[in-house]
């Protein structure tokens, strides 16, 4: 299935600050980042350690602590099923689109057996609640109209739209004709913030995600051209030192 | 100042061969002088075994082979110590580079007849150096203890499990435990750090040193010693410092260019060099859906998942790499360099090499019907290239090419037999065009026209 394109961008300082305040206090009572440190993490996104403790380490902790959360792992089995996973690298195991996509597509789910009322159309089953729903407010889903007789169906691609998030399947009938069919996301009783502003809180969480993934990712770009520059240069020198040495074979 | 240096050097030279391995091996060694871009390869595997033993010596100063530590230590590589995300991703891409390079230098030495008499021995240390590195990057994968590191080891293990009556016993003596664990991580560790690399080391100080008692051979596949000047000197050759030495310098450049390009911009090279799996730690209670070796074992990998009988298929993944051992005694034509073969010839190792890239490409996909069926009739035109290039070696009657026809085709219809499903009858037919086509071209074709599988004449001098 085609994801949302979640747009991060490492160079927007901003959105990364954003992203830390909201991951902190949306996520990080359930999900710690125990390869990060308070510190490295306030100093890569320009932050004294005075701002990040005051506005950012809600643990007690100490600047230096890694980020680690208060809930135990055995509580947290027992209410959720399963513990929630550390943050730390879900960025590059998988990606920012899938992250984007899954925080903007939980829905309200009828179905006892949903223990908190919601579903997710990229993580189906999924064992956390919706803790953005007081910010996004509650989707629920429109299904499209199945042709009669519909038998198999995938999902294609999500899709974003002025309401919410468009789902294209492609349903096969039972003579194995195909025809596309689009479920719909749509707010039904809206949060604190709007369809816009929610995404773009969504790609801040998701920007600080994948920063906190690879923070060498920030000085890797930066050294490698200066890298790059000097590997070229020293091609054209090396070429040229073996066209003189080379004169002289025939 | 000079004095002193030539005087050192004097008391060295009565005490250790130091000026005679010099000249002996670099200044006075005699090269052909018409290498071309694929002679670049052998001095950049060396280049790239240096890079990987010198980042894997920092790497080793701050890994921990611990299943409870292995992962944590790899992500406190990346993010805490001083320049560790360097070392890591160049030991990561490095291990991608050394195969690409190693793949590209084997494929030189079939191009040019490089592994034909007097050169046995060297090749057939080579491909004892690919084994090695295979098995070293099988070893170095685990050590990051993700999930495809975890799953791969499994998966790889558990084909030795399908040997007969030794298999499962096998299996467990490798892995130490009865699931891939921390008995296994540290054992893998001790092997890919110590014994490999102390092994890998002697085998290419073996490789150059048999390289060098005979000599290079070179894109014409002529043997320059064979014209040699008053003093001695092949009329072709040209001392290997300094003018290779500045030649594999700019083709050092070049790599290390690459090298860099795909270290600082894109390290997981789309999940071709760091998968995206290896960033969930390992959970042995939890199996991903799919498991996928490395790219660099990929092609081996489809051969084994095409075939569906599972010891079958690990005695045709082992043949598969165990068959170059083979290949001077496969190969004997008495022309060794493609530029003087046949067409049929050409033909034939361009196939080879899209085979294997493809059978590469369909071992990282998930399996499908058609997938497999294109994996496995690919993989027997990978055995085919090695059984017609055999054929190729002199002269064949028209009598033996039918009776070899014969013979494959009993021996294809007996296959397909064995693996007929009627479900799959259209698919199985259709595949079948693909070894219709490669023995019509390459074992009808010469029949049908002699020019097409004639050699031309090989120079006395090199071009």
């Amino acid at each position: 299935m085609a994801l949302l394109d979640a747009k991060t961008d490492l160079s927007d300082r901003a959105s990364l600050q954003r992203g830390a305040g909201l991951f902190m206090n949306y996520c990080s009572g359930c999900h710690s980042l125990e390869f990060m440190r308070y510190d490295r993490m306030g100093r890569d996104l320009g932050l004294s350690d005075a701002q990040v403790l005051e506005n950012l380490v809600f643990s007690g902790g100490k600047v230096g602590d890694e980020m680690r959360t208060a809930l135990r792992r055995e509580d947290a089995k027992e209410w959720f099923g399963v513990a929630p996973p550390d943050l730390s690298v879900i960025a590059r195991a998988r990606g920012p689109d899938w992250l984007y996509s899954y925080l903007l597509t939980f829905y309200q789910d009828p179905n006892p057996a949903r223990p908190f009322g919601v579903n997710n159309l990229v993580f189906s089953g999924v064992g956390m609640p919706h803790v953005l729903w007081s910010l996004q407010g509650i989707q629920s889903l429109e299904k499209g109209e199945r042709p009669a007789g519909a038998r198999l169906e995938h999902a294609v691609r999500l899709e974003a739209t002025k309401e919410g998030v468009n789902l294209h399947n492609i349903v096969q009938d039972e003579s194995g004709a195909e025809s596309r069919v689009v479920d719909r996301l749509v707010v039904s009783a809206p949060g604190s913030l709007g369809v816009g502003p929610f995404r773009s809180a969504a790609r801040d969480i998701v920007n600080f995600l994948t920063y906190v993934g690879e923070p060498a990712k920030l000085v890797r770009y930066r050294i490698g051209f200066w890298v790059l520059a000097y590997l070229g240069f020293f091609i054209v020198l090396s070429y040229v030192l073996y066209r003189e040495y080379w004169k002289d074979v025939h | 100042m000079k004095a002193l240096l030539s005087g050192l050097l004097e008391w060295t030279d009565a005490r250790f061969p130091l000026s005679k391995l010099w000249n002996e091996h670099v200044a006075q060694y005699f090269a052909p002088k018409n290498f071309n871009f694929w002679y670049f390869f052998g001095s950049l595997a060396l280049l790239m075994l240096v890079l990987q033993i010198l980042s894997g010596i920092w790497l080793a100063m701050y890994y921990k082979p611990d299943a409870e530590e292995a992962f944590r230590s790899v992500e406190f590589i990346m993010r805490e110590v001083e320049w560790g995300w360097l070392i890591r991703y160049m030991h990561s891409t490095g291990a991608s580079f050394f195969f690409i390079v190693v793949y590209l230098h084997m494929y030189r030495g079939v191009m040019y007849g490089s592994f034909k008499k007097p050169r046995e021995l060297i090749w057939i240390l080579g491909v004892l150096i690919y084994l090695c590195l295979m098995a070293e990057a099988f070893f170095g994968y685990l050590l990051p203890w993700g999930q495809m590191s975890y799953w791969g080891a499994q998966v790889i293990i558990s084909l030795f499990g399908a040997l007969p009556f030794i298999g499962e016993p096998l299996a467990l003596w490798i892995r130490g435990d009865f699931v891939v664990s921390d008995a296994t991580l540290n054992r893998f560790y001790s092997l890919h750090v110590v014994a490999l690399p102390l092994l890998l080391l002697a085998l290419v100080v073996a490789h150059i040193q048999a390289l060098h008692e005979v000599g290079s051979n070179n894109p014409d596949g002529v043997e320059i010693k064979k014209k040699k000047d008053a003093a001695g000197i092949p009329m072709d050759g040209i001392p290997f410092h300094p003018y290779y030495t500045v030649k594999d310098l700019m083709g050092a450049a070049v790599c290390l260019f690459l090298f860099a390009f795909v270290l600082f911009l894109v390290p997981e090279f789309g999940g071709w060099f760091l998968e995206a799996a290896n960033f969930e730690p390992a959970d042995p209670l939890k199996t991903p859906e799919h498991i996928l070796p490395v790219w660099y074992f990929t092609p081996y990998y489809a051969i084994l998942r095409a075939i569906p009988d599972k010891l079958t298929g690990v005695i045709a993944m082992g043949a598969a790499v165990a068959i170059f051992l083979f290949l001077p005694w496969i190969d004997r034509h008495p022309v060794k360099s493609i530029r003087y073969r046949s067409l049929l010839f050409k033909f034939l190792l361009i196939f080879f090499a899209i085979t294997f890239v493809v059978l590469g490409y369909l071992g990282t996909q998930p399996p499908t019907a058609g997938r497999a069926e294109l994996g496995l009739r690919l993989g027997e035109a990978y055995f085919a290239f090695f059984l017609v290039l055999w054929w190729y070696s002199r002269e064949r009657s028209a009598g033996s090419t039918w009776t070899l026809l014969a013979v494959l085709a009993i021996v294809f219809a007996v296959v397909d037999a064995i693996r007929w499903d009627p479900d799959k009858a259209a698919l199985m037919a259709l595949s079948a065009l693909l070894p219709l086509i490669y023995f019509g071209l390459f074992l009808v074709g010469p029949l049908v026209s002699p020019r097409l599988n004639a050699s031309r004449e090989v120079p006395e001098r090199v071009t």
